[in-house]
């Protein structure tokens, strides 16, 4: 019995740990930012690696959830004869929820696993340690343009996301089965706020990005520098990004969308 | 050249309760190449990386060029490390730079040298290793000693006061390590710096280096001069050099008494 | 990759990206919302709001012209008390009178103004005093009933 607390108790210790460290990782990422926006091109390398390179899957993705949320939707509205409603239903699904947090997991997998790869493997043949050597900080030579990468393209892969779920319901609603284009755009329109839905799922996706950013440079920069570490480094960085993205989607859509 | 360029003072080290340095004193002369030998996991990579100031003694004093290593704050560390150079393993190119971008790295962090010029010096430094023509190249099509090669012209791009080679012999074909020791030799020469040279490779160190240290359990067993050490009678030297099995270091981990294991495995 | 393909596919990005926003913000939502110019507040005593929520629309012959921005209840008269912005371009006679209407049978409630004749225009802050509960749809059929029942003859069962 007391084996099942101190497992606990080491647990909890552990936990706080992390916490801690990943806090103070983050602080010294804030702190050479400054050395490495002076350096604007190493940021710009990894918007192209973590955003160009996620566009595809993004937009695809973006597409497929738009039609099935369309055909879904218009399924289940059209048995209360509320199929004109299906623009809003659309809409708000995807600005709201399925937009930050769809786009999130993706950018987690595809491109929050190959940030901590990257960063594993460098340094598991040294090439931390060795920038380290030679006086040029590893944190703000390949940490925080990584980190900063990850958090410009997050907000714009979900909101091209939710862009491209809006046309896939408009595809199938309007194109296909035939609800009135003019009722779809205009109690879309009447529905959605800007301020409300729009740019609450703004914030959304730009916390998500930090998240997934942060845990993917950190898993990357403390991982066991071996093959084996590197790879369970990857699995835990998917693992709790989205773990991360779903539990603050919760204690945001708590705060945000009340009443 | 009265006072050593770098000094050890009865160093000690642990990872945890795992005590790896036990007191070790040495120094690296202006000028000279020190070899620092041992088996492998003895600690001696761990000496460089506290000259290095990438880890903290647990006692003792590291000086480099008269300035306590563990003392300097991170500014003044950064601005030492920038008069050191270190070369890895097994090179630690950067995978995603070209060989004459690696080259470059230090040129384009440290100095705001015109294009031309960091083009000038990164081909002298590449000449000076004879792959002036592996320039365009990536670190993954070069051989493993190529690659040394080129993270050795990285390591000097700066003109060091202090190399420091942490294995540099490891992996490579008799001809590709010959290079590399002559290179080693050479460079310090041409330079005018000191080097340090972790390794356990003896018939190569013995050609190039102007003394020798020897590490054991995390304490200085024997020194000398190449000489000395050839003709030493030390019985842990003479295990060393002549590479024998057994001896002062033993063939088997600490472990029980066999015959009782055996035994009392059963009972 | 050469470093200027690189830029021009992150130009591009970020290009597709703000596109994307705008066209949130734009296309599928209204910026209305946020779009009320020098808004002022009015406010509205009701006995029921029925299901009037924050941030329903305000609406003059079907136009919006507002939202609810709060909803209280007041203990000391014993009415739900409205407060609602309005845009600052639209003025209103101090007789006119608030509705809580439903859009459709089953719609979402919102807020319905009907201007009076009044020369006197309410000012910022200012309580409507005529106003007209929501229509409670429970109520409404046990209404019918009773008059019916009332009338001696049990309701038809179809």
């Amino acid at each position: 019995m007391a084996d099942v607390f101190r497992k606990m108790g080491s647990m909890a210790i552990n936990g706080i740990w992390q916490l801690g460290f990943i806090a103070r990782f983050f602080w010294l990422i804030l702190v050479y930012s400054g050395q490495s926006f002076t350096r604007i091109h190493l940021t710009l390398r990894e918007l192209y690696f973590s955003g160009v390179m996620s566009l595809l899957i993004i937009l695809v993705s973006g597409l497929f959830v738009g039609l099935v949320l369309g055909l879904q939707g218009y399924e289940t509205l059209q048995r209360y004869g509320a199929s004109d409603s299906l623009g809003t239903l659309v809409a708000l699904s995807l600005v709201r929820e399925l937009g930050p947090v769809v786009a999130g997991l993706l950018f987690a997998s595809r491109a929050g696993s190959a940030v901590t790869a990257e960063i594993g493997l460098m340094k598991v043949t040294e090439q931390l340690k060795a920038m380290d050597m030679m006086a040029v900080s590893p944190i703000a030579r390949v940490v925080a343009p990584r980190f900063w990468g990850g958090v410009i393209s997050m907000p714009l892969l979900a909101a091209l996301f939710s862009a491209m779920g809006v046309f896939g319901g408009w595809l199938i609603g309007v194109v296909v089965i035939g609800v009135d284009d003019g009722a779809f755009w205009a109690q879309m329109q009447d529905a959605v706020d800007f301020r409300y839905d729009v740019l609450n799922g703004v914030i959304k996706s730009c916390v998500f990005g930090v998240a997934v950013a942060l845990i993917a440079v950190f898993e990357g920069y403390d991982c066991v520098p071996t093959a084996e570490g590197v790879s369970r480094a990857i699995t835990r960085t998917v693992v709790s990004s989205a773990l991360a993205i779903l539990a603050l989607d919760f204690v945001m859509t708590s705060f945000m969308f009340r009443g | 050249m009265s006072e050593p360029l770098v000094r050890l003072e009865n160093v000690r080290f642990a990872y945890g309760e795992r005590a790896i340095l036990r007191g070790i004193s040495l120094s690296i002369p202006r000028g000279k190449v020190v070899a620092i030998m041992g088996g492998s996991g003895c600690g001696k990579t761990t000496l460089l990386r506290l000259i290095g100031g990438q880890e903290r003694a647990v006692g003792g004093r590291v000086t480099v060029d008269g300035q306590d290593v563990a003392g300097l704050g991170r500014d003044a560390l950064y601005a030492l490390r920038r008069r050191m150079g270190m070369l890895f393993q097994f090179g630690a190119l950067f995978t995603d730079m070209s060989v004459f971008d690696n080259v470059a790295f230090p040129l384009r962090e440290h100095t705001d040298l015109p294009a031309e010029l960091i083009n000038d010096l990164v081909m002298m430094k590449l000449h000076a290793v004879g792959l002036r023509g592996a320039a365009k190249l990536m670190p993954g099509e070069l051989s493993g000693g190529m690659a040394r090669r080129v993270a050795l012209a990285r390591t000097i791009a700066l003109d060091p006061m202090l190399l420091m080679y942490d294995e540099p012999f490891t992996g490579l074909d008799p001809i590709s390590l010959g290079v590399i020791g002559q290179l080693i030799r050479r460079l310090n020469d041409a330079l005018g710096a000191s080097s340090v040279i972790v390794t356990h490779d003896i018939q190569e160190s013995l050609q190039i280096v102007d003394y020798i240290y020897f590490i054991s359990e995390g304490r200085v067993v024997a020194e000398g001069t190449p000489d000395e050490i050839r003709n030493s009678a030390d019985p842990f030297v003479s295990q060393f050099v002549h590479a024998q099995a057994d001896g002062p270091v033993p063939f088997h981990y600490p472990a029980g008494d066999y015959a009782t294991a055996l035994v009392g495995g059963a009972g | 990759m050469s470093r200027t393909t690189m830029d021009l596919w992150v130009g591009v990005f970020v290009a597709m990206g703000i596109a994307a926003l705008f066209f949130l913000a734009l296309k599928v939502g209204s910026i209305s919302g946020s779009d009320i110019q020098s808004p002022y507040l009015l406010s509205a005593r009701f006995d029921n709001i029925g299901g009037l929520k924050v941030r329903a629309p305000v609406k003059v012959a079907g136009v919006l012209v507002g939202r609810v921005s709060e909803i209280r209840y007041d203990n000391e008269r014993f009415q739900a008390e409205v407060v609602f912005t309005v845009d600052g371009r639209y003025k209103f006679p101090t007789d006119t009178f608030a509705n809580i209407l439903t859009s459709g049978l089953l719609g979402e409630q919102y807020l319905g103004l009907d201007p009076g004749g009044e020369e006197k225009l309410l000012a910022p802050g200012d309580v409507i005093k005529k106003t007209q509960s929501a229509v409670v749809l429970e109520k409404l059929i046990s209404q019918f009933m009773f008059s019916k029942a009332a009338e001696g003859e049990p309701a038809p069962a179809k």
